[in-house]
C-alpha cells in the first residue's frame, strides 16, 4: 500500500504544480511573456492568508478570500506598471522585468516579514483520513483538499475559456492580437483580466502549498514556481489541460522519484524527465507545434 | 561614402572594447597598486572579471545566434569544479608554480564546459525559443544536483569517486578530500589574480571578436537573422549552432574556474538558477550582440550592491527597483522620451538639436 | 519533346496535399539550360508552394524533382543549396542586422575552406580566402550597381535594393538554377524594366536557368522562353509567351480578371 500512499501524495504536490502552471500557462498563452514573478506572487498569498487567519484570528475561508483579493490586486498592479509599458517590447526585456518583479516581491517581504520562516497552520487542520484499516492508504485532508480544489479550477477555467464571452476575447487575444483588436476586442483589459485570474489562482496555491509544506518565508515561491513553469512546458505551455496534466505528472514523477530512487536527486530526476520529454515532443504533451509561414 | 574605409564598423567596434577593456585595467591596476582601492572594492575584481567573462559568453548565444539559455551557470559550474579539481590535484602532487596551476586549471575548465556544453547542445538546441530556455534551465538543475552529489578523493593511489559513500580513500591521513557533496570543495588556495582575470577577459573578447568577423560567425548571425534563408544559401543549422554553443560554454567553464580560485570554499548551490539569471540581466541591459555593452552591465552591477550597501536593508530591494526601470526606460518610447527631458532639464545631457552626428 | 536535351530541371507529377487538400497537383515542368521560364497564375494557385516544394521547404507527396538530372529525393534545403539551387522569397528575407557585403558573403560560406581554428589565429588562409569572398561579393553586387553599398546594414537599403541585394545573394552560392518569387513586386516601371534587363544579363552571363514567378505581365512575355500557368494547383496551360496570351483558358482564368480591373 505504500505505493499508494506515495501516489497519493504525489497527486497533491502534483495538484498544487498544476494550479500555479494554469497561472503561467494562461498568462503566456495570452501575453506570451515566462511571468517569473508568479512565484512570488504565490508566497504573497500564503502571508496575506497567515496573518488574516494566525495574527486577526480570522476563519480560515476568510484567510483564503483576503488572499485571493490581494493576489488578484498585485497581479493587476505589478502588470500595470512593469508589464503594460512593455507591450511592443522584445520578449527579453520582459522576462528581465519579471525577474526584476520577482526580486522586488521578494526582497519586499523580507523587509516587511523578516526572512525567518514562519509555521502555517493548515486551513483544514492536520486531519488525516485511513482507508483500508491498518497499514491502509492515508490520505490527509490538506490533501484530498488540494486535489478536489484543482480539479474544481481546471473545470471552471476550461468553461471559462470556451464558454464566456471575456474567454473567447483570451482565446483570440492568444491567437492573434493586432486580429483580436480590429475584431473590437480590448487586448489590455483582456491581458488584465488574465493577470488578475492568474495571480487569484496563484494565491490559492499559496494557501495550499503551505498548508501542505508548513514553511513560510520569501523565498518559499522560488522553487514551486520554477517547477510549476517546468510543468507548464511540460504540459506544452498556452494549455490549460496541458499545465493540468504536466503539473500532476510532475508531482507525482517528483515524489515516486524521492521514495524509490534518491531524496536528493529527485529534482534532476523530474528535470531530466522534462527535457526527454520535450525532446520527442517539442511543445510538449498537449501542444502544438506552429510552423512558419514562408 | 564613409571616412574611415578601412575600418568596418565591427572592427571599430572590437577596437573601442580592447581599449577600454585595457584602461580600465590600467586604472584599477594603479589603484590596487597604490593601495587606494578599499579592501571591498580590491575583493571585487576577480568576481568583475570573472561576470564579464560569463555575460560575453552569453551574449555569444543570447545576442550572436539569437538564443535564450536559462542554464549559463551550469557550465560555468562544470568548469569550476573541473579545473578547481585540476589545481588542487596539481598541489597535491606538488606542482608549486601558482601560475602554471591556474592555467592549466583553466584550460582543463574550458574543455570541461566545452564537453558538457557540446553534448546539451545537441538535444537542446534543436529545440526553439521559450523551450529552449527551460531545458537549459533544466540541465543546469541537474548539473547542480549531480555535483552536490559527488563525492572525490585523491591519495597516492589516485582518484577515488563515489556518488553515495561519502569517503572513499583507504588512508585519510594522507588523502586529499576533493569533492565533499553538498560542501563541495574545500581549502581551495586562493591563486586567481585580477592580472590573470583581465588576460582570460581579454583572450576571450579576442576570440569572440575573431569568430564574429569569421565565416562561423557570420553564418551564426546569418541563421539569428532569418534562418529559412539561411538555410536556403546553404548553411546548416545545427552545426554551427552547435559550434557556437560549445564555444560558449568553454568560455563559461573558463570564467568559473577563476571564479572559484578566488575563495576558498566552491560549493554547486551558487550556480543556481539566480546566477544564470544575473548573467543574463547583463547581457540583456548591456544589449544583445554588443560586447562592451555587456561588460560595462557587468562591472556596474556587480559594484552596485556594494554601493548601496549604505541602504543596507533596502539594497536589493533598490537593486530590483533600478532593474526594472532601466528595463522600462529603455525600452517605452513614452518613458524614453520623459526621462530623456529629465535629463536635459537637469544638464545632464544635451538636447537632441545640439548633440552631433546621433549615436557614435 | 527532345529526350536527348539535358534538363536543368525535371518534375514529375510534383504534388503536395496539406490536410486533405491537394495545394499543389501533377505538376509538370522541364526547364532547358539557360532558360528563363515563367510561372504565373492567380493568388493562391500554388506558385510560392512549388518553389516551397523545388528548394525542400515542403517534402512533396508525391512525384519527383530531378536537378540536373539527379533525383533530389532525400536531399535538404541545405544540400539542395550545394546542388545547384537558388532562391529568392516574396515577403524579403534578409540577414537584416548584417552589412550588405555580409550578406552576400555569407552566401559563399560552402565554398570557403578555413577553420575556426584558423580564423580564430587569424592563419593566412582566412585572409586569402576572406579577401578572395569580399572581392567577389563586390563583383557580384556590381550586377546590381551596389558596390558602394557594401558595408551598410542591409535593413537599412530602400526596398527595391532589398530585392536586388536577395537576388545578388542567391548567385552567390553559384547555382544552375536560380528560383525568382515575385522580383518586381513593390517596383515602379522603371526599376521592372532594369530588372527585366538585369534577368536576362545573368542569364547570358552566369549561364543559368531562371524560374521566375511574377505578377508583372510585361516582365514575364517579355523575358520568359517558356511559360506554364497555374490554377487551384494545377496546371493549366504551358507555352511560349504568344501560345499563353491567346489561351482562352488562361484568358478565363488569369488574363480575363485583370482586364476587368
Amino acid at each position: 500500500m505504500s505505493f499508494l500512499n506515495y501516489l497519493v501524495s504525489g497527486l497533491s504536490l502534483g495538484s498544487i504544480y498544476a494550479i500555479i502552471a494554469l497561472g503561467y500557462t494562461m498568462v503566456y498563452g495570452i501575453a506570451k511573456m515566462l511571468n517569473f514573478a508568479h512565484g512570488d506572487v504565490i508566497m504573497i498569498g500564503g502571508y496575506m492568508c497567515f496573518f488574516a487567519v494566525q495574527r486577526f484570528n480570522l476563519p480560515p475561508v476568510l484567510g483564503v478570500i483576503i488572499a485571493m483579493l490581494a493576489c488578484t490586486l498585485l497581479g493587476i498592479i505589478i502588470e500595470r506598471l512593469a508589464y503594460k509599458p512593455l507591450r511592443s517590447a522584445p520578449s527579453l526585456a520582459v522576462l528581465i522585468t519579471a525577474i526584476g518583479v520577482s526580486y522586488f516581491l521578494q526582497n519586499a517581504a523580507q523587509l516587511l516579514w523578516s526572512s525567518n520562516p514562519k509555521v502555517f497552520k493548515s486551513v483544514v487542520g492536520n486531519g488525516v483520513l485511513t482507508i483500508g484499516g491498518e497499514g491502509g492508504l492515508i490520505v490527509s485532508h490538506v490533501a484530498l483538499l488540494t486535489v478536489v480544489v484543482c480539479v474544481i479550477i481546471m473545470v471552471g477555467l476550461t468553461l471559462f475559456v470556451n464558454k464566456t464571452k471575456m474567454g473567447k476575447a483570451m482565446r483570440a487575444v492568444s491567437e492573434d492580437k493586432g486580429a483580436a483588436q480590429l475584431m473590437g476586442i480590448d487586448v489590455n483589459r483582456t491581458i488584465s483580466i488574465t493577470f488578475a485570474i492568474g495571480s487569484g489562482l496563484a494565491a490559492i496555491a499559496g494557501v495550499l502549498l503551505c498548508s501542505a509544506y508548513p514553511t513560510l518565508q520569501p523565498t518559499t515561491g522560488s522553487m514551486p514556481g520554477i517547477k510549476a513553469f517546468t510543468a507548464a512546458v511540460f504540459g506544452g505551455i498556452g494549455s490549460i489541460p496541458g499545465a493540468f496534466l504536466g503539473g500532476i505528472l510532475l508531482g507525482v514523477i517528483e515524489n515516486l522519484a524521492k521514495a524509490y530512487i534518491s531524496t536528493q536527486l529527485s529534482d534532476a530526476i523530474v528535470f531530466g524527465v522534462l527535457i526527454v520529454v520535450l525532446l520527442v515532443k517539442p511543445a510538449g504533451l498537449l501542444g502544438k507545434a506552429v510552423r512558419e509561414k514562408v | 561614402m564613409k571616412k574611415m574605409k578601412n575600418l568596418t564598423k565591427a572592427q571599430k567596434s572590437s577596437s573601442l572594447t580592447y581599449a577600454v577593456v585595457i584602461v580600465a585595467f590600467a586604472i584599477m591596476f594603479a589603484l590596487k597598486t597604490s593601495g587606494s582601492l578599499s579592501s571591498k572594492m580590491t575583493g571585487m575584481l576577480v568576481p568583475i572579471c570573472a561576470y564579464i567573462v560569463m555575460a560575453v559568453s552569453l551574449n555569444l548565444v543570447v545576442g550572436i545566434m539569437g538564443d535564450l539559455s536559462l542554464g549559463h551557470a551550469g557550465f560555468m559550474s562544470v568548469g569550476a569544479f573541473a579545473g578547481t579539481i585540476a589545481i588542487v590535484s596539481m598541489q597535491y602532487n606538488g606542482v608549486e608554480s601558482a601560475g602554471l596551476r591556474l592555467v592549466v586549471g583553466i584550460i582543463v575548465g574550458a574543455i570541461a564546459g566545452a564537453i558538457i556544453g557540446f553534448l546539451i547542445g545537441i538535444p537542446v538546441l534543436r529545440l526553439n525559443g521559450d523551450y529552449l530556455a527551460i531545458v537549459t534551465l533544466a540541465f543546469a538543475e541537474i548539473i547542480k544536483v549531480l555535483i552536490q552529489n559527488m563525492y572525490l578523493d585523491l591519495d597516492e593511489n589516485g582518484f577515488h569517486f563515489s556518488m553515495v559513500e561519502n569517503t572513499n580513500t583507504t588512508n585519510l591521513e594522507t588523502a586529499r578530500l576533493i569533492i565533499e557533496g553538498p560542501m563541495g570543495i574545500r581549502g581551495i588556495t586562493k591563486i586567481s589574480t585580477f592580472v590573470a582575470g583581465f588576460i582570460l577577459v581579454m583572450v576571450v573578447l579576442i576570440v569572440i571578436f575573431h569568430f564574429m568577423s569569421s565565416r562561423t560567425g557570420r553564418a551564426v548571425m546569418s541563421i539569428r537573422d532569418n534562418r529559412i534563408a539561411a538555410e536556403s544559401v546553404g548553411i546548416p543549422i545545427f552545426k554551427y549552432k552547435i559550434t557556437t554553443f560549445t564555444l560558449s560554454a568553454a568560455m563559461a567553464g573558463a570564467a568559473g574556474v577563476l571564479f572559484a580560485n578566488n575563495y576558498s570554499t566552491l560549493i554547486s548551490a551558487k550556480f543556481n538558477i539566480d546566477t544564470s539569471i544575473l548573467v543574463l540581466v547583463f547581457v540583456v541591459l548591456g544589449g544583445q550582440g554588443n560586447m562592451l555593452g555587456s561588460i560595462i552591465a557587468a562591472t556596474a552591477l556587480t559594484i552596485l550592491p556594494e554601493i548601496l550597501r549604505g541602504f543596507s536593508d533596502y539594497r536589493m530591494l533598490i537593486y530590483a527597483i533600478i532593474l526594472i526601470a532601466v528595463m522600462l526606460i529603455s525600452n517605452n518610447s513614452q518613458l524614453k522620451a520623459a526621462f530623456d527631458g529629465l535629463l536635459i532639464k537637469l544638464k545632464l545631457k544635451k538636447a537632441p538639436d545640439e548633440e552631433e552626428g546621433g549615436k557614435a | 519533346m527532345d529526350d536527348n536535351k539535358k534538363y536543368v530541371l525535371e518534375c514529375e507529377n510534383l504534388g503536395i496535399v496539406f490536410g486533405g487538400l491537394a495545394a499543389v497537383n501533377d505538376f509538370n515542368v522541364k526547364i532547358g539550360e539557360k532558360q528563363v521560364y515563367g510561372l504565373i497564375g492567380p493568388n493562391g494557385a500554388g506558385k510560392t508552394t512549388v518553389f516551397n516544394l523545388l528548394t525542400k521547404v515542403y517534402e512533396p507527396t508525391s512525384g519527383s524533382i530531378k536537378l540536373n538530372g539527379v533525383d533530389t529525393k532525400g536531399q535538404t534545403t541545405v544540400s539542395l543549396s550545394k546542388m545547384g539551387i537558388a532562391r529568392t522569397f516574396q515577403n524579403i528575407r534578409l540577414f537584416s542586422n548584417l552589412t550588405v557585403a555580409e550578406n552576400v558573403m555569407v552566401a559563399m560560406n560552402q565554398n570557403m575552406k578555413y577553420s575556426l581554428f584558423e580564423s580564430t589565429f587569424r592563419l593566412p588562409r582566412y585572409w586569402k580566402e576572406e579577401k578572395a569572398a569580399r572581392a567577389k561579393a563586390l563583383e557580384l553586387l556590381s550586377i546590381f550597381d551596389m558596390q558602394d553599398f557594401a558595408d551598410v546594414k542591409a535593413s537599412s537599403l530602400p526596398y527595391g535594393a532589398q530585392r536586388r541585394l536577395e537576388i545578388t545573394r542567391a548567385l552567390a552560392t553559384n547555382p544552375s538554377l536560380l528560383l525568382l518569387d515575385e522580383p518586381a513586386a513593390g517596383m515602379n516601371p522603371a526599376e521592372t524594366a532594369e530588372l527585366m534587363h538585369n534577368i536576362g544579363k545573368i542569364r547570358d552571363e552566369f549561364g543559368i536557368s531562371i524560374l521566375l514567378i511574377e505578377h508583372d505581365m510585361s516582365l514575364v512575355m517579355g523575358i520568359c522562353d517558356e511559360i506554364t500557368v497555374l490554377n487551384f494547383g494545377m496546371v493549366i496551360a504551358q507555352g511560349t509567351p504568344a501560345e499563353i496570351q491567346s489561351n482562352p483558358v488562361v484568358i478565363e482564368a488569369y488574363l480575363g480578371k485583370q482586364k476587368e480591373d
